[in-house]
């Protein structure tokens, strides 16, 4: 068997360097977009005819995204739940990571980097510093990995997802007569458009689409979250996924829905499509909208816990 | 629109002109403004969400004018220059309209408002209120909290501090502030019509294939 390399997350040097790396990401992560996500909006802001509220919608979008860059200022003022997900080795120390992250984002808040943003749901009260009951939001997974060179690594990636947004994700549970979706794909394909067309502008459109089929009401929850972390350029490996990820761009984009709901050509971006097992008595589509402002970065770190390389 | 007031339309060439408003708002004003017209504002906004809706809806009483004003659903980041002591606005986008529904109403009747700025539109009770009360509803551009904190250009006056900062009412003055009209005095939502527009595609484009 392999020797276990066991990470020392408390020893001096080690904490000050992934604590620097943690808070590079995040302000990153909140301030700039990745080149995937830009590309994608500075084509839809070309697409817009000139002169529309689109177009104007566009503009503003686009001057906003270089305004908080140059200033290093959050993009949008909710800064959303912070959700982070740490791709690790065997032997990685989960909780004295969470302990440093929980620091980082209390530095975070205090640098404005993000809004004091979490409260309590019984007594409402805003404690100021983004921590509290499952704030921020942890995902760790032990990688498989394939080669020697790969047993060390670490990535951590951030996602900061809105509220705005985050409201008008939905469940559906198929069969559903309403909106004629059978349990096949044409049924999972109206599922998912039907949540495009219910958001209409609400969600901050133009927006991406995360979406899981099957899973339990919780798995299909957290994949189809999990989908928004693929670069927006990727292709699905699944060809009939594939197919179906274009498909509900395509059709979203005819329904002139628009940014912010003004109409005009591009009501989303991008669908990223995932599938869990599910129960033969279950047929649960998820998803997830993410607004324009797609905020979600990565880093692998070296052997020092500095920043290696950027994932986006 | 805009004759009331020095307007100088800003046309960039565009297909549709870029309207003014400018300070002081008048009733006259806003009723030229038609759903789908894109308005860039100068002159006061009083931010106002949950907790100001619901203080006014309780007292009745505005700790400050609101006649022919213009309330921002907006909770501003502001930071207190320590030397100067001079508020300055870090981050200021729109919040979601829709939660004011059951208010907005009402402060249109009972202070005199020329308009209200959020995102996401609002419902049947205020679209009512637009055209009894002579208001429109201005749509901000969600996210851009940059943008929108550039064009204020000073902090006048904070009311209602005991609600906390993000909920107080802060009174802003900006310059060219842009905004869509998605409601307006007439009865016209450019919501509706987007709605409408978009169910019959998605009925020709799921239905016949």
């Amino acid at each position: 068997m392999n020797e276990i390399n066991v990470i020392n997350l408390n020893s001096i040097g080690l904490k000050e360097n992934i604590f620097n790396s943690l808070l590079e990401l995040l302000r990153r992560t909140s301030t700039e977009l990745t080149k995937d996500v830009t590309d994608i909006l500075y084509k839809a802001y070309d697409d817009e005819v000139e002169g529309s509220e689109a177009k104007y919608a566009m503009k503003i979008i686009k001057d906003n995204l270089e305004l908080a860059k140059s200033k290093s200022a959050p993009i949008c003022q909710d800064t959303g739940t912070v959700l982070i997900y740490v791709n690790h080795p065997v032997g990685f120390p989960q909780r004295e990571f969470m302990n440093i992250a929980k620091e980082v984002v209390i530095r975070a808040t205090e640098l404005g980097y993000l809004r004091q943003n979490s409260v309590n749901s019984i007594n409402q009260k805003n404690a100021g510093n983004n921590i509290g009951l499952g704030h921020p939001s942890f995902h760790f997974e032990e990688h498989e990995h394939v080669n020697e060179n790969e047993k060390n690594k670490i990535e951590i990636r951030i996602m900061l997802k809105g509220g705005g947004c985050e409201n008008v994700g939905m469940q559906h549970s198929l069969p559903n007569i309403t909106i004629k979706a059978n349990r096949d794909l044409d049924g999972v394909k109206r599922a998912i458009i039907d949540v495009v067309a219910q958001a209409q502008g609400k969600g901050c459109s133009p927006g991406v689409l995360g979406v899981c089929i099957g899973g339990d009401r919780s798995s299909g929850q957290l994949e189809s979250k999990h989908q928004l972390l693929r670069k927006l350029d990727d292709h699905n490996e699944d060809p009939i996924l594939d197919k179906l990820e274009k498909e509900v761009v395509a059709i979203a984009n005819k329904l002139e829905i628009g940014p912010m709901g003004f109409g005009g050509k591009t009501t989303l971006l991008s669908c990223k499509i995932g599938h869990l097992n599910r129960l033969p008595a279950s047929f649960f589509v998820t998803v997830a909208y993410m607004c324009w402002v797609h905020r979600r970065q990565g880093i692998e770190l070296d052997k020092d816990l500095k920043i290696k390389s950027w994932l986006y | 629109m805009s004759d009331n007031n020095n307007n100088n339309n800003n046309n960039n060439d565009n297909n549709k002109t870029t309207l003014r408003l400018n300070y002081p708002y008048t009733k006259e004003a806003v009723k030229n403004l038609k759903a789908g017209d894109m308005v860039l504002i100068s002159g006061k906004l009083f931010t106002g969400r949950d907790a100001v809706h619901k203080h006014l809806h309780d007292t009745q009483i505005s700790p400050v004018n609101l006649f022919n004003q213009i309330i921002y659903h907006c909770g501003p980041v502001v930071l207190q220059n320590p030397q100067t002591k001079k508020y300055e606005v870090k981050a200021a986008g729109p919040t979601t309209s829709i939660r004011e529904e059951p208010y907005q109403w009402e402060i249109m009747r009972d202070h005199g408002i020329v308009g209200v700025i959020g995102k996401g539109g609002m419902g049947p009770k205020t679209l009512d209120g637009l055209i009894k009360y002579g208001c429109v509803y201005f749509h901000a551009i969600g996210g851009a909290a940059q943008v929108l904190a550039e064009k204020i250009v000073s902090v006048d006056n904070v009311y209602l501090m005991e609600l906390g900062s993000p909920e107080a009412m802060w009174e802003l003055s900006v310059v060219d502030f842009p905004v869509v009209v998605t409601m307006d005095s007439h009865g016209y939502s450019l919501h509706e019509i987007i709605k409408r527009k978009c169910d019959q595609h998605l009925k020709q484009l799921l239905d016949h294939n």
